[in-house]
């Protein structure tokens, strides 16, 4: 039987501005994620995919304030505890959050080695040094890194090694859940796939149990994960698993990112990618209708007018006013 | 290709940073004849020496060796006056575009900066049709940009405008470092068809470089590998791709993640 480890239900999370008006970053986001599972999450840039990540954490600074709804871990809600509870007990032990800059987090001051003794210090403090230096060795050799790497200091590494550090880092006390927030956007293809690795490693040796993954590499994320999740204006615009998402899209604005891959593959020269016109809307006044419609091909006035609800069709959910056969037989029209 | 004109090339290039123990070969004899409105890529992973023989061939840096022909005569950069002539023919954009912009002018300010460096006498309304027309080449609406703070943008608007630039400026020569590398995936596959229409309107020459083999499948015509400062291999980008001889250009492909193939970790 297959549990849920991550129960997120009508979560809302908005920044606030200034002027003190509220712009819905994550709006009514729902989603469930079996134990043993790796969910991918996609979008352009500004959709909102960070701030789900960040709001998965339960931590909340100021702009970024906390609406509504709920995230449970094992069945736990995260957002009833205090600050103090969550950063005891769910920080790093329940889930395990890499920002996007992680590997400039590293203090260039500081061994490798004293992030672990300091994560150590809060949530094992019954270790001796020689206990925590033993098992950070212990954990580095069985991800294939070099026991070296703990005693340098963050600037003798290189990129990729800065950012695989940074994951072993955040996986010592085994998380149930590690969210991934484009762990791989600054580092060439080759130390990429290495931090690949690194992560199909920590989940073939249950150090994590699942993986929450975002990019905006669909390609790598076909690789990478079960599910893919797509975002658009800080609402989920469809989910389904990794060969349906690639190559049968439902909803026309997960049409238009499958149309922008772009591979080192045969076909690919001269092939026409997709664009999409214009910008996502400004979040502070959110179009009435479908949040697509102004930048959808196949608009009508129906998509402007009234809002949209989630369809579900063979275990896939999507937010479009068509269903699927007739958005099929426009998808199959524009290509002949 | 559209014509065989050769416009720049470069034979034996070298550059040696540093001295005595710590000297290294950024660049090492390597050879290049890029033609007028040929699209070329050079491919490589991080530290492979592409953006130093950019640089070079931007006449940023000082070649240590070798020797550089620009349209059929030998590149002199001697005194500061021969640099502005040979740059009014050459152009680049960078990876951050937030870095290439001056951060306290307005849009409208940038652009016209483009205007003053050709030596135009303009009108106001002659100035304002070419900053639009730009625009819309790279699918900008000037009438509202142009009262905005380059903060106030994103990075893909950034990146575009940028091209938007290259664009009144026309030079023979572009040269596009990484300029993909900070933007999502949608406008990546609008900066790189911009590329390519600048190519077919202006017969431009672009030097593309990236780490992302499917990136220069896409845009490229010639495809230059390079690891450790050596060209290891050379030829046009179907084969290159399709049909890869050195070892290093084969790791490179199988690097990147495609989607009709499966994806070996090792």
């Amino acid at each position: 039987m297959t549990t849920n480890i991550l129960e997120v239900s009508g979560l809302k999370t908005y920044y606030k501005t200034r002027l003190k008006e509220k712009v819905f970053a994550v709006d009514g986001v729902d989603f469930v994620l079996e134990e043993g599972k790796t969910l991918g999450i996609a979008g352009e840039s500004g959709c909102g995919k960070s701030t789900l990540a960040l709001s998965l954490m339960g931590f909340y600074f100021p702009p970024l304030h906390y609406g509504s709804g709920s995230i449970q871990i094992h069945g736990r809600d995260i957002m009833k505890l205090s600050k103090e509870q969550l950063r005891t007990q769910i920080s790093g032990r329940e889930i395990a959050y890499i920002p996007q800059a992680a590997m400039n987090a590293l203090n260039p001051t500081l061994r490798i080695i004293r992030f672990i003794e300091d994560i150590m210090k809060e949530h094992r403090p019954e270790l001796t040094k020689k206990q925590v230096w033993d098992m950070a060795v212990e954990r580095f050799e069985t991800l294939n890194l070099s026991p070296k790497v703990l005693r340098s200091y963050p600037n003798e590494l290189s990129g990729g090694m800065k950012q695989r550090t940074v994951i072993a880092i955040s996986t010592i006390l085994n998380p149930k859940v590690l969210i991934a927030d484009e762990p791989t956007s600054a580092l060439d293809v080759t130390s990429q796939k290495a931090v690949i690795k690194l992560m199909k490693d920590l989940l073939d040796k249950q150090f994590i149990r699942s993986l929450v993954f975002i990019t905006h590499e669909l390609p790598l994320l076909y690789h990478v994960t079960d599910d893919i999740m797509v975002m658009y204006a800080g609402e989920i615009v469809e989910r389904g698993t990794a060969d349906q998402m690639i190559f049968d899209p439902l909803h026309p604005y997960t049409k238009k990112l499958m149309g922008s891959i772009i591979v080192p593959e045969e076909g690919m020269k001269g092939h026409k990618l997709a664009a999409i016109p214009g910008t996502p809307p400004n979040l502070k006044h959110v179009p009435a209708g479908c949040r697509f419609a102004e930048r959808c091909s196949y608009a009508q006035d129906i998509c402007r007018e009234s809002n949209v609800a989630v369809q579900e069709v063979d275990g896939r959910q999507y937010r479009c006013h068509f269903d699927t056969g007739t958005l099929k037989e426009w998808y199959a029209n524009e290509q002949s | 290709m559209s014509s065989r004109d050769l416009l720049i090339r470069g034979r034996g290039i070298t550059k040696v940073f540093g001295y005595g123990a710590a000297k290294t070969t950024a660049v090492d004899t390597v050879d290049f004849d890029f033609h007028k409105g040929e699209i070329i890529s050079i491919v490589g992973e991080s530290g492979s020496g592409k953006t130093t023989l950019a640089k070079i061939i931007m006449g940023l840096l000082k070649e240590s060796g070798g020797s550089i022909d620009y349209k059929g005569q030998p590149r002199v950069l001697r005194r500061h006056a021969d640099l502005k002539k040979y740059w009014k023919d050459i152009q680049a954009i960078f990876q951050d575009p937030f870095s290439s912009f001056n951060l306290f002018q307005r849009v409208e300010k940038l652009l016209l900066s483009c205007i003053r460096l050709q030596g135009l006498k303009l009108t106001k309304d002659e100035q304002f049709n070419k900053m639009k027309e730009a625009c819309s080449f790279v699918n900008l609406k000037f009438e509202e940009l142009y009262n905005k703070y380059p903060f106030e943008l994103s990075g893909g608007q950034m990146q575009r405008l940028m091209i938007a630039r290259i664009f009144m400026l026309h030079p023979k020569v572009l040269i596009a470092d990484e300029p993909t590398s900070m933007v999502d995936a949608c406008s990546r596959s609008t900066i790189l068809d911009m590329l390519l229409k600048l190519r077919d309107e202006n017969e431009m020459t672009i030097i593309f470089i990236t780490h992302d083999v499917g990136l220069a499948y896409y845009v490229s015509d010639t495809i230059y590998i390079m690891e450790k400062g050596q060209i290891v291999e050379r030829g046009p980008a179907e084969d290159i791709i399709l049909n890869p001889q050195h070892a290093y250009t084969r790791q490179l492909i199988s690097d990147v993640p495609k989607i009709h193939t499966a994806w070996d970790l090792g």
